[in-house]
């Protein structure tokens, strides 16, 4: 196949043809390698999943019974003579940079990440390649998280004072990932962690996995109201404005997440604290995990991906922009976070496709995507 | 500025009204009383003097961000607040500072006489000594206007609860012209009578919508069982002009806006009858321009506003003159706890006294025998260049602010068209980073004519499904302004319209908004400009 590169784009999701697999397909195809286990990268309908064996248990509850396999990172599974091997991507418990290998054309795949080391995911590691496919979900320089530590300080002191004034904490993030790093940051000696349901069912999945998460308690009809409001809630996204989080009420609502460091947006969810807390890289973040890979040329997926394309070319990247399904363009202000839990886990809608192959079709400024391997 | 920065984020985390009240109280109770003074002033619009010039202050961001001048635009448009913008892009400090806000102002005011390169030194030696939030609230002093989400009436009865003094004083004691350099925190405290300051002027008593938009027509019969007896209450035009309180006081007249604005110099022709009125006398109307007794539409008086002089053309081509519905002070006495009634007989006897009849008018009262018979007048408000009319209960006290209860505006429908969307832009503060501005265009032939920008009118769950529009349908982009495929028709509606040289269109709307999203219109149905110029006065 001569001119065609490693890996390509296509109305599916990234693939490689050599090796005849995609990567975070967002269609149903025969064989796909799964980056993490959020809505936006694995879904349902696909013969063969492979992915990290941390993974597994939430991949299963989520998608069913789908033929899976998973392998450890640094493992490495040859298709066709393609080499596929799975390296940490720090964004929660199990995601995966994909790397690709054939014939010494390295190419990575990010997926979602972060730099900073959350204590419970796998810490992020920068592969060597030639060609790397990265998210910039956080791709503009407005955005630069503080060190966790200082985060939970705040989270805790916050939790602690909520307690003096009567008022009940709930803590909303999503609940694969966010949900697991604020239950092992919080300080237990001033309450219990009660979590929701949809969160409690991740956890459960976690810790078949062999994961060892702190203690928490499943809010039921039987629960006592006091009793929970002396604890902090962890909560979902979806959970937000429903009656069962009134019930709790006077409480203070914190929300987490990166869109946080904006007054504005948090002034739109009208929470009581905007918490900053992402599990992606910030500028500083993914401009360095960029630098770090060595790479002669990058695919931006999602985020601001305009932007952060021309500053990295400034800087002296080969930068593109690429369109996915993955989070979504610059849409995360309006739509529910980057993390996709509230994202259909299925096909996505019709319509929506249409766009996809457009933005094939139309090579981005520079070369583009398309034809761009060697 | 420690304590300053944290009651902006303090009153960022939470929206509940009593917290907000307990934040700004203990503020109060824990700042010096200059900075009370100063937080009072910036809290009611009342904003140091800028003394480097905003484009400078960007200028000098960008260094200190390092990043080029192209993405701190962007970065602007994502953050949709340039103090806020400023703040994020820069390198953490290293060092810090303990001056108050006094301190700093005094700071920023000293820089009035100091040269450019004195400025520039200045400023990037402060940004270097404040942590992210104090460095917001500090751009926010040197570049923006002041809005905090607080409204004046929270931090007014936070003050009344630390004072003992009652809201409605204190509200009237922050009126008018002060700077915090000469109104002490003592004085505002102590007992005062309305003479202390002659220039003062009143809170205005503000009427409460009795429909907002043609979905939620009323009926004269729901009126009735709203309001009662019709004959407990007076009638009067809603004139669309410049709400306006004018003071006649120790031989001194002052003229102040809604907006309180200090506005004496702009209305020339209204100083001849204010200086023959009785000392202590204020009087509440609408500053309105006439010709030939009639009084002109808005946008004939919106010529002079702004304008710095006034040439004689201008004063020539839209003289004003003053409709009075009002009088809060009669003989140097508050007279605001009199009833609607009794009020309105001093205003017409100081009217009938008056040598200038044709300048201060009087608001004349509707005859109506029922509520039905009210309804019928109040379509003719179009013709007689009023936006609706005005109840007033007959014994209602003169009040402070919007209440419900005694003061009622009820206006005649918008007139309306369906528009089709063509670009978008990103809004500010709580809606930055989302498209939330549009303009809008009604056909002409095969073409879209763009005649009319709103930005207000849609729910936050419509903002949202808009931007998800634009975002997956942008044709090309302008800087911050997208064109956006013509699919989306909306009901645009506006108080007036008029012929304008300005526009592409040719004509220009008065407070346009956003009446209702028209899913079920294709865009091929939205309306045609023949069908906007048939709106135009004299055209039937």
């Amino acid at each position: 196949m001569p001119g065609k590169p490693l890996l390509e784009f296509t109305d599916k999701g990234i693939y490689c043809a050599r090796g005849d697999f995609y990567i975070d397909p967002w269609k149903p195809v025969d064989d796909a390698v799964i980056t993490h286990a959020h809505a936006d990268h694995a879904y349902f309908g696909h013969k063969n999943y492979l992915a990290h064996h941390l993974s597994r248990e939430v991949m299963l509850h989520r998608l069913g019974d789908i033929n899976l396999r998973t392998i450890e990172y640094g493992e490495t599974v040859n298709k066709h003579g393609v080499q596929i091997s799975l390296h940490p991507a720090g964004h929660v418990i199990g995601s995966a940079q994909i790397r690709v290998e054939y014939k010494g054309e390295v190419w990575v795949v990010s997926g979602d990440y972060k730099t900073e080391d959350d204590g419970i995911s796998t810490p992020f590691e920068p592969v060597k390649c030639h060609h790397f496919i990265s998210e910039c979900t956080f791709g503009m320089p407005v955005y630069t998280w503080k060190p966790q530590s200082t985060i939970f300080a705040d989270v805790n002191n916050w939790w602690q004072s909520n307690l003096q004034n009567g008022f009940a904490t709930v803590i909303v993030g999503y609940s694969l990932g966010k949900a697991q790093r604020i239950l092992q940051n919080l300080d237990l000696n001033i309450g219990k962690v009660y979590t929701h349901g949809v969160i409690e069912n991740t956890n459960e999945a976690l810790r078949r996995n062999g994961i060892m998460l702190n203690p928490t308690e499943r809010i039921t009809f039987d629960s006592s109201k006091e009793e929970v409001r002396k604890g902090i809630i962890l909560a979902p996204p979806s959970s937000v404005g429903t009656p069962w989080m009134r019930k709790f009420a006077p409480y203070s609502f914190g929300y987490c997440s990166g869109w946080m460091s904006i007054r504005g947006a948090k002034r739109r969810r009208a929470a009581d604290r905007g918490i900053v807390l992402s599990d992606h890289a910030d500028w500083n973040g993914l401009i360095s995990a960029i630098d770090a890979t060595g790479c002669e040329s990058v695919y931006l997926t999602h985020g601001y991906t305009a932007s952060f394309s021309r500053y990295l070319n400034e800087i002296g990247f080969d930068a593109h922009e690429v369109h996915t399904l993955y989070g979504g363009e610059e849409d995360a202000p309006s739509q529910p976070p980057p993390e996709g839990e509230d994202a259909p886990s299925k096909s996505p809608p019709e319509g929506e496709t249409s766009l996809v192959s457009r933005s094939v079709n139309a090579s981005p400024s520079g070369g583009g995507w398309v034809g761009a391997g060697i | 500025m420690k304590a300053f920065a944290q009651l902006f984020l303090s009153l960022d985390e939470t929206n509940k009204t009593n917290e907000k009240v307990k934040v700004l109280k203990d503020y109060f109770a824990n700042v010096p009383d200059t900075d009370k003074m100063h937080m009072l002033a910036l809290f009611t619009g009342r904003r140091p003097k800028r003394q480097i010039n905003s484009t400078l202050v960007r200028t000098w961001a960008m260094e200190a961000s390092n990043i080029p001048v192209w993405l701190f635009e962007e970065s602007y448009q994502v953050v949709g607040d340039l103090a806020e913008t400023m703040s994020l892009l820069m390198p953490e400090s290293q060092n810090s500072s303990s001056k108050t806000l006094t301190e700093w102002i005094a700071e920023i005011n000293a820089l009035a006489d100091k040269t450019e390169m004195e400025k520039k030194l200045w400023l990037m030696d402060s940004w270097a000594m404040l942590d992210s939030q104090e460095r917001f609230v500090f751009n926010k002093l040197l570049t923006g206007s002041f809005r905090v989400g607080v409204s004046q009436s929270l931090v007014i009865k936070a003050l009344a609860d630390i004072t003992g003094i009652e809201a409605p004083a204190l509200t009237h004691r922050i009126m008018g012209s002060w700077m915090p350099e000469d109104y002490t925190y003592a004085q505002l405290i102590e007992e005062q009578s309305a003479a202390d300051n002659i220039s003062r002027p009143y809170p205005f008593f503000l009427a409460y919508p009795i429909q907002e938009t043609s979905e939620k027509r009323k009926s004269a019969e729901e009126v009735g069982v709203a309001l009662g007896e019709a004959a407990d209450w007076q009638a009067e035009w809603k004139w669309d002009g410049i709400r306006a309180q004018m003071i006649k006081r120790d031989g001194q007249i002052f003229i102040w806006s809604r907006g309180e604005d200090l506005a004496t110099e702009k209305f020339p022709e209204l100083h001849p009858f204010l200086n023959a009125l009785p000392d202590g006398t204020v009087l509440d109307g609408e500053i309105l321009s006439f010709q030939n007794g009639q009084p002109l539409p808005f946008s004939i008086l919106q010529t002079r506003i702004g304008r710095k002089t006034l040439s004689k053309k201008i004063l020539a081509d839209s003289p004003v003159a003053v409709i009075a519905y009002d009088c809060l002070e009669h003989e140097g006495k508050d007279i605001r706890t009199m009833t609607q009634a009794e009020r309105r007989l001093i205003l017409e006897k100081l009217q009938a006294k008056t040598t200038y009849p044709e300048i201060f008018r009087l608001s004349a009262l509707i005859e109506f025998g029922s509520w039905e018979e009210l309804e019928t007048t109040r379509e003719q408000s179009r013709a007689m260049i009023a936006e609706g009319v005005m109840l007033k209960r007959k014994n209602a006290t003169y009040q402070v602010g919007r209440k419900r209860g005694d003061w009622w505006k009820w206006k005649i429908d918008p007139l309306s068209v369906d528009a089709v969307m063509i670009y978008a832009q990103k809004g500010h503060g709580r809606r930055a980073d989302l498209y939330t501005d549009y303009t809008f265009a009604v056909w002409d032939g095969d073409k879209l004519v763009p005649f009319a920008k709103a930005y207000s009118g849609l729910t936050d769950a419509e903002i949202n499904k808009v931007d998800y529009f634009v975002k997956r349908n942008t044709l090309e982009k302008f800087g911050p302004v997208r064109t956006v495929k013509p699919e989306l028709v909306f009901e645009i509606g506006f108080e007036g319209i008029n012929k304008s040289s300005r526009h592409k269109s040719g004509i220009a709307l008065r407070f346009p908004r956003i009446l209702r999203w028209r899913h079920d219109k294709p865009k091929e149905e939205a309306d045609t400009l023949d069908s906007l110029r048939a709106l135009l006065p004299g055209q039937g």
